[in-house]
């Protein structure tokens, strides 16, 4: 709750603060106070259990302490974000602080569905998200990558949200309630409009983690929007995505598992297999990021199709261990020359710290043992495996993070085996490279502690 | 009227909104065929609202319940006018630099 407030009204001053804040630095600065202060505040909330705004929401929105774990690891992620990523914010377009304030209003959003109860909380706050990253997708005004990532993304999004809309009216014609409570107690049976209804909730909610076969607008949004923000889409806002699904079906349509569950499972099949086969062949670093994305959505579809107390909380793992290593490996692309392979050649000679903790983040997302990565896979296994009956699934994952690991260590051999044809343009500062590092050691003592998490819900 | 002919005119415009979605080609079409998707699930919503309410109330002459589909409605307008604000600004800057809004025409820009 009290993320909520802050995230707006922080969102609403800095819109003003363009006025009063003159160079870069104080800008950033600001942002980095807002997200502290949130992050305080979330931490007050969930030791002490009392709000500091008390806001009789009808029951529409409920924190418990899963949602405050998953709110302080989002906004904990946005903290890396910032500070690994915030000069690229600065360079992107004109108003720094109108970027930095739709940010905020993203935060908003996700603070909504953290807490959501009813399924109109559940639409506000996926529309909330969506609405201000329709604008950053496009906020390179005059690329026109930028242009149609920002077109493609639009149009997707609110085909998906009306998909969504639909199957909210049909579930309410069948049950008559908006609450997730009631529509579990009214889903004793499955009638021909609640089938519709979570199919079509199904395939939108599909749309918007880019699970297959809904994927296709990902690579494209990925690769058009500006680096930075394409990091903070395909990190934070997919966990986001995630977590509303989950949530989703586990509280509402729970008791239906069965007649659900074999339909989840193929889409976490295909998208398992199309992401990671793709991103094999992908030249540019970008575009593998993009598909490596894909894959790992196939890897959270597992906890949806388990929904069990590992899924549970191995997800929350998942969200912390993808989005740190992938903001700290997008930080880094986005400040080479361009998105090839090649542009990270040399990278170990000219910077070993850097190199380091790219490898590090590169290491958690394949899954290699003492990084966050590997735990968080293994309990989506060990999820799948207690749920039982579906071996084939877990083989499948096992090979495709297998494979995985071969387009990884391409950039890996990259930076550690190949020279640097010329002479190394790129210059980190030494505030970057401290929170490169710091990044790194938050994953490896994550892989090493993942109950640092575990035991928190 | 029986509810079952306002859920047959909504989900026929709903499809007519699928199909627009899928087939046409220029991105303001595109945008129309969405708001359609849009206004088929309002006029869904306030049909259920009124069967829910007319039941909660022949039990209960004061009852309010049934009412909150109404509610879900003003939302999902106030949402689709803010889609509307910020998908129209990014069709007018996609119009700007390339004088077109037809969406094949970016497919082949980028090969």
């Amino acid at each position: 709750m009290n993320a909520i407030i802050i995230s707006a009204v922080w969102g609403v001053l800095m819109m003003y603060a363009g006025f009063f804040l003159q160079s870069k630095r104080s800008i950033h600065l600001f942002a980095i106070v807002g997200i502290c202060l949130m992050i305080a505040c979330t931490a007050y909330e969930f030791l002490n259990g009392l709000p500091l705004f008390a806001i009789d929401t009808k029951g529409l929105l409920q924190y418990s302490n899963y949602a405050l774990v998953f709110l302080m690891i989002v906004l904990i992620s946005t903290l890396l974000y910032f500070i690994l990523s915030g000069s690229e914010i600065d360079a992107t377009g004109k108003s720094t602080t109108d970027l930095y304030a739709l940010v905020f209003f993203i935060l908003t959003g996700i603070a909504v569905v953290a807490g959501f109860r009813s399924l109109l909380m559940l639409f506000l706050g996926i529309e909330i998200v969506s609405i201000p990253l329709y604008v950053l997708a496009g906020s390179d005004k005059s690329n026109l990558k930028s242009n149609e990532a920002a077109l493609k993304y639009f149009l997707m999004g609110s085909f998906s949200s009306g998909l969504m809309l639909m199957g909210i009216a049909l579930i309410y014609g069948d049950v008559g309630s908006f609450y997730l409570d009631a529509i579990r107690a009214g889903f004793g049976m499955l009638t021909p409009m609640k089938g519709a209804g979570l199919l079509l909730i199904l395939a939108s909610m599909s749309f918007k983690v880019s699970a297959a076969p809904f994927h296709f607008w990902t690579p494209d949004v990925y690769d058009g929007s500006p680096t930075v923000f394409t990091s903070f889409m395909s990190t934070i806002v997919k966990s986001v995505a995630f977590y509303a699904f989950l949530t989703l079906f586990d509280h509402a349509f729970g008791k239906l598992h069965e007649h659900w569950k074999l339909l989840v499972a193929i889409i976490a099949l295909a998208t398992l297999l199309i992401g990671n086969i793709t991103a094999v062949f992908q030249q540019s670093v970008k575009r593998m990021l993009a598909y490596s994305s894909i894959a790992q959505a196939g890897f959270m579809m597992l906890s949806v199709f388990a929904i069990n107390t590992f899924a549970k909380q191995g997800l929350l793992l998942y969200f912390a261990a993808y989005s740190f290593a992938t903001v700290g490996v997008f930080a880094v692309l986005s400040k080479m020359k361009d998105h090839s392979i090649d542009s990270f050649n040399g990278l170990s000679k000219s910077n070993p710290f850097i190199a380091l903790s790219v490898l590090i983040s590169l290491l958690s997302l394949a899954g290699i043992p003492l990084t966050a990565g590997f735990f968080a896979k293994y309990y989506m296994l060990l999820a799948v495996i207690r749920e039982g009956g579906m071996v084939w699934l877990v083989v499948t994952a096992v090979i495709c993070a297998a494979v995985s690991v071969y387009y990884y260590f391409r950039v890996i051999q990259a930076m550690y085996f190949k020279d640097s044809a010329e002479a190394d343009g790129t210059e980190f500062s030494p505030y970057f490279k401290w929170a490169m590092v710091l990044n790194a050691i938050l994953i490896i003592v994550l892989g090493i502690h993942p109950d640092l998490i575990l035991n928190l819900i | 009227m029986p509810i079952n002919y306002y859920i047959f005119l909504s989900v026929c415009l709903f499809c007519i909104g699928i199909i627009g979605v899928l087939t046409r080609r220029n991105a303001i079409v595109i945008f129309m065929c969405i708001e359609l998707m849009l206004n088929a699930v309002n006029l869904l919503l306030v049909a259920f609202s009124r069967m829910h309410h007319a039941a909660a109330q022949a039990l209960d002459s004061s009852s309010l319940a049934g009412t909150e589909a109404q509610i879900f409605v003003f939302f999902i307008m106030v949402v689709a006018a803010a889609e509307v604000t910020v998908g129209l600004a990014i069709i007018v800057m996609l119009y700007r630099n390339i004088h077109s809004v037809d969406i094949n025409f970016l497919n082949r820009l980028k090969h």
